[in-house]
């Protein structure tokens, strides 16, 4: 019931913000997170901001979702 | 430029389905202006052809798409890269077009206007023309949102004997290759239509392919099968081809093609990419040892530059299609039911 | 952990167990990730990955989308809604039917987009489906609040929110359905907090693994079960610590007490669960659409004979015991919930079944 991924936070304006997925922006919302800042990296649900995310957990979600290709060698979109 | 029919000329009435004056200012004054030719411009009530070559190939299509217009394209371009791209696929040389335009009572001429120039721009671009066609109009449906217009098509082509590309032919061994990045025509499609308001680049990938198509089947003419993935992805498509010739299609997840802005709009909205429909790429399965011939002819053309291998033939389980996924299991790729729609679960 | 290497952790704790495991997975996003990762070709046989109740697609009853499709059919109204409920079959229609019959019926992303429409279009009454679980409910609430301030009178939502704890709990209380271990909803548990799991967890000495989406999340929670399993444990712990803390949110949770309080609700296939449910406050009265369109009849709603929904979403029995299964009920045409979510215990079901040639 929970489709949510990770964005880069890129522009705000009070509660509002747009939010950008590899490249893909969409306007949301900020209203149930503290101190976002610009270059933050949100969860977002449905267009809302859950959850702040660190460097480090942008980190091993990367890890995770391109690491599995490292085997192979083949090049990611990213 | 209008139709010069008095002060109502702003949009289509049902009188322009009439087939007097209303009518006749579509047809000459725009039809034949955008996409006249000797053939078309005696505006018979059919089309005389002559055809030198010894197999015709005949398709037919219609064009119900809504939104009319979209990022990278609209129903006109559409409607001649589908149909040319039907013919393509079974190894023909597009060669002459019907075109039938029904048109709903309300719809903008400007609009009319500028599909039909489309068509044209398509059309030229793929070396095909318009030979006949026919204009109707209906009244809007009582909640519709807006009018639209629906175009049907039939294509002709030639082809040389002995070609034979049908997706029964592929053989347990065959390599499977597509020829460019998939998910691109069906995304953008859908954030305009359901008005998800995504911002990006993201881009109707709709093209012409026969011109590729007739110089790969020139270096290597005996390619096994093609298939566009259009409605249903590159699911239905590769599900055709193991259905119809009983084997297994077997793909890396890795392997396939995607342009990033795709993948983030699919990961945003949920939608399975291997079920997103595709207007400008083909499947192209060949012999193994004929890959690299397939590719270089390929990524010669500007539509398939970014042309790869995905997969391979085998024989069992048949009928099947697998994909070897990123984290090194395995699932059943099927023919999605309908249209995915974005989700939130 | 490489997920190679969890794999093999995994069949070397289930062979140590020695009997069948059988994990839940509350949440329908991890039915879909299961199944599009391929994480369940993955596991030993002796690992079964029951999917639960956490659809909301699958546990809404046929009233709701009864109640949905009379107002679509009110004049001036425009029904908004999430792109997962638009096939969900109601007794005799589907919000995709009424919508190819003229019913003013879209889809969104955002309930965001829904308030905006309300703004744009005053004199047509917008009703959104409140629909989802914990995740979701924060930003329902953030309309209704928003609808109020801005005094926006044509907006109202449908309430049918329901909360994860307790079903849980209510299927642990059933005790049919033998469930080893929980798989939790990562990202209802960012809203909810991992604490939230810690009372079911002892009362009934069950371990709880709050689960990421993607599929070494899944590997990982699950060999983090089946550890706690062989060890005789039951705990609450987190798999997803990049985005589960203890807590949870509170601003999340705090716009959905202004708006919403609890109440008994129907699941599909399961019963009433007390206090699952969530309703729309008085406070808020004007803006809860089965207030405002109290007079529109709905008929009475039919659940369709044969469908065991139900027994299939409290991991009970399989969808290949259903008499419907793959024959008066496909993906195609799904006559219950289960089939209608792409990936959802039956479809998934159906598209295994093939390969294995049932």
């Amino acid at each position: 019931m929970c489709l949510a991924i990770p964005a880069k936070i890129v522009e705000i304006d009070g509660e509002n913000a747009v939010a950008e997925i590899n490249g893909v922006r969409r306007a949301c919302n900020l209203s149930f997170l503290e101190d976002v800042s610009v270059d933050d990296f949100v969860l977002l649900h449905a267009g809302f901001a859950i959850q702040k995310w660190s460097e480090e957990d942008v980190r091993e979600y990367n890890e995770i979702v391109t690491g599995m290709m490292a085997a192979d060698g083949e090049p990611d979109e990213d | 430029m209008t139709a010069d029919r008095g002060d109502k000329g702003e949009v289509v009435l049902m009188g322009h389905g009439g087939g007097g004056s209303m009518t006749d200012s579509i047809i000459s004054g725009l039809i034949l202006r955008e996409l006249g030719n000797p053939i078309l411009e005696k505006l018979d009530d059919a089309a005389c052809l002559t055809v030198l070559e010894s197999e015709l190939v005949m398709t037919t299509d219609s064009f119900v798409i809504d939104p009319l217009f979209y990022p990278g394209g609209d129903i006109g371009s559409l409607a001649v890269c589908g149909t040319v791209n039907d013919l393509a696929m079974q190894g023909a040389r597009p060669r002459y077009l019907s075109l039938a335009l029904i048109m709903e009572e309300g719809l903008p001429l400007a609009d009319v206007e500028t599909i039909i120039r489309s068509v044209g721009d398509c059309a030229r671009r793929a070396d095909v023309i318009i030979v006949t066609g026919d204009t109707k109009v209906v009244e809007t449906p009582g909640g519709a949102r807006r009018a639209g217009m629906f175009i049907n098509t039939a294509g002709l082509g030639v082809r040389d004997p002995g070609v034979d590309v049908s997706v029964s032919n592929a053989r347990p061994g065959d390599v499977v290759i597509v020829t460019g990045t998939i998910g691109d025509h069906g995304t953008a499609i859908m954030n305009v239509r359901e008005d998800l308001q995504l911002e990006s680049s993201l881009l109707s990938d709709a093209a012409p392919l026969s011109g590729m198509v007739m110089a790969l089947l020139d270096r290597v003419p005996c390619v096994h099968c093609m298939r566009d993935p259009t409605r249903g992805g590159l699911a239905a498509a590769l599900c055709d081809i193991a259905g119809k010739s009983d084997c297994c299609v077997k793909i890396r997840e890795r392997l396939l093609p995607v342009k990033n802005e795709v993948n983030g709009a699919c990961s945003i909205l949920g939608l399975d990419i291997l079920n997103v429909a595709n207007e400008g790429k083909a499947v192209i399965v060949c012999a193994a040892g004929d890959e690299k011939a397939v590719l270089d002819s390929l990524r010669g053309d500007e539509l398939g530059r970014d042309a790869c291998v995905i997969g391979s033939v085998s024989d069992a389980p048949a009928g099947m299609v697998l994909m070897e996924t990123r984290a090194g299991g395995e699932r059943i790729v099927d023919v999605p039911a309908g249209i995915d729609l974005p989700r939130i679960c | 952990m490489k997920i190679d290497s969890c794999i093999d952790e995994i069949r070397s704790l289930a062979a140590e167990m020695g009997r069948q495991v059988r994990l839940m997975e509350v949440c329908g996003t991890h039915t879909v990730s299961a199944f599009r990762s391929g994480l369940r070709s993955m596991l030993p046989d002796e690992v079964s990955l029951i999917a639960g109740p956490g659809c909301p697609v699958c546990v809404t009853p046929n009233g709701y989308l009864d109640r949905a499709i009379a107002i679509s059919r009110q004049p001036n109204t425009l029904i908004m809604t999430f792109g997962d409920m638009l096939r969900v079959p109601g007794s005799e229609s589907s919000l995709e039917k009424e919508r190819a019959s003229g019913a003013n019926i879209r889809i969104v992303y955002s309930p965001m987009d829904a308030v905006a429409a309300a703004r744009a279009e005053p004199r047509t009454r917008v009703v959104f489906l409140g629909v989802g679980f914990e995740t979701t409910m924060p930003t329902i609430a953030w309309t209704l609040r928003k609808a109020r301030e801005d005094g926006l009178d044509n907006y109202s939502v449908l309430c049918a929110h329901k909360t994860i704890p307790e079903a849980m709990a209510a299927l642990l209380a059933g005790g049919e359905a033998r469930i080893d271990g929980f798989m939790c909803p990562g990202h209802v548990s960012v809203i909810i907090g991992a604490a939230a799991y810690r009372p079911l967890c002892e009362e009934y000495r069950i371990p709880c693994v709050v689960a990421g989406f993607e599929a070494s999340d899944m590997a990982i929670t699950i060999r983090m079960l089946l550890a706690q399993l062989v060890a005789e444990r039951a705990d609450v712990e987190v798999q997803y610590k990049r985005s589960v803390t203890d807590e949870g949110n509170a601003a999340a949770r705090a716009a959905c007490a202004e708006v919403f309080e609890k109440c008994a609700t129907e699941w599909r296939g399961v019963g009433l669960i007390p206090d699952s449910g969530m309703r729309i406050r008085e406070d808020f009265a004007a803006h809860d659409a089965s207030r405002v369109f109290s007079d529109v009849e709905v008929p009475e709603a039919v659940e369709h004979p044969g469908c065991i929904c139900g027994e299939v979403l409290r991991g009970v029995r399989t969808p290949p015991d259903c008499p419907l299964f793959g024959k008066g009920c496909t993906p195609a045409h799904p006559v219950g919930a289960c089939m209608v979510s792409s990936e959802g215990s039956c479809a998934a079901y159906h598209k295994f079944a093939q390969r294995e040639g049932k």
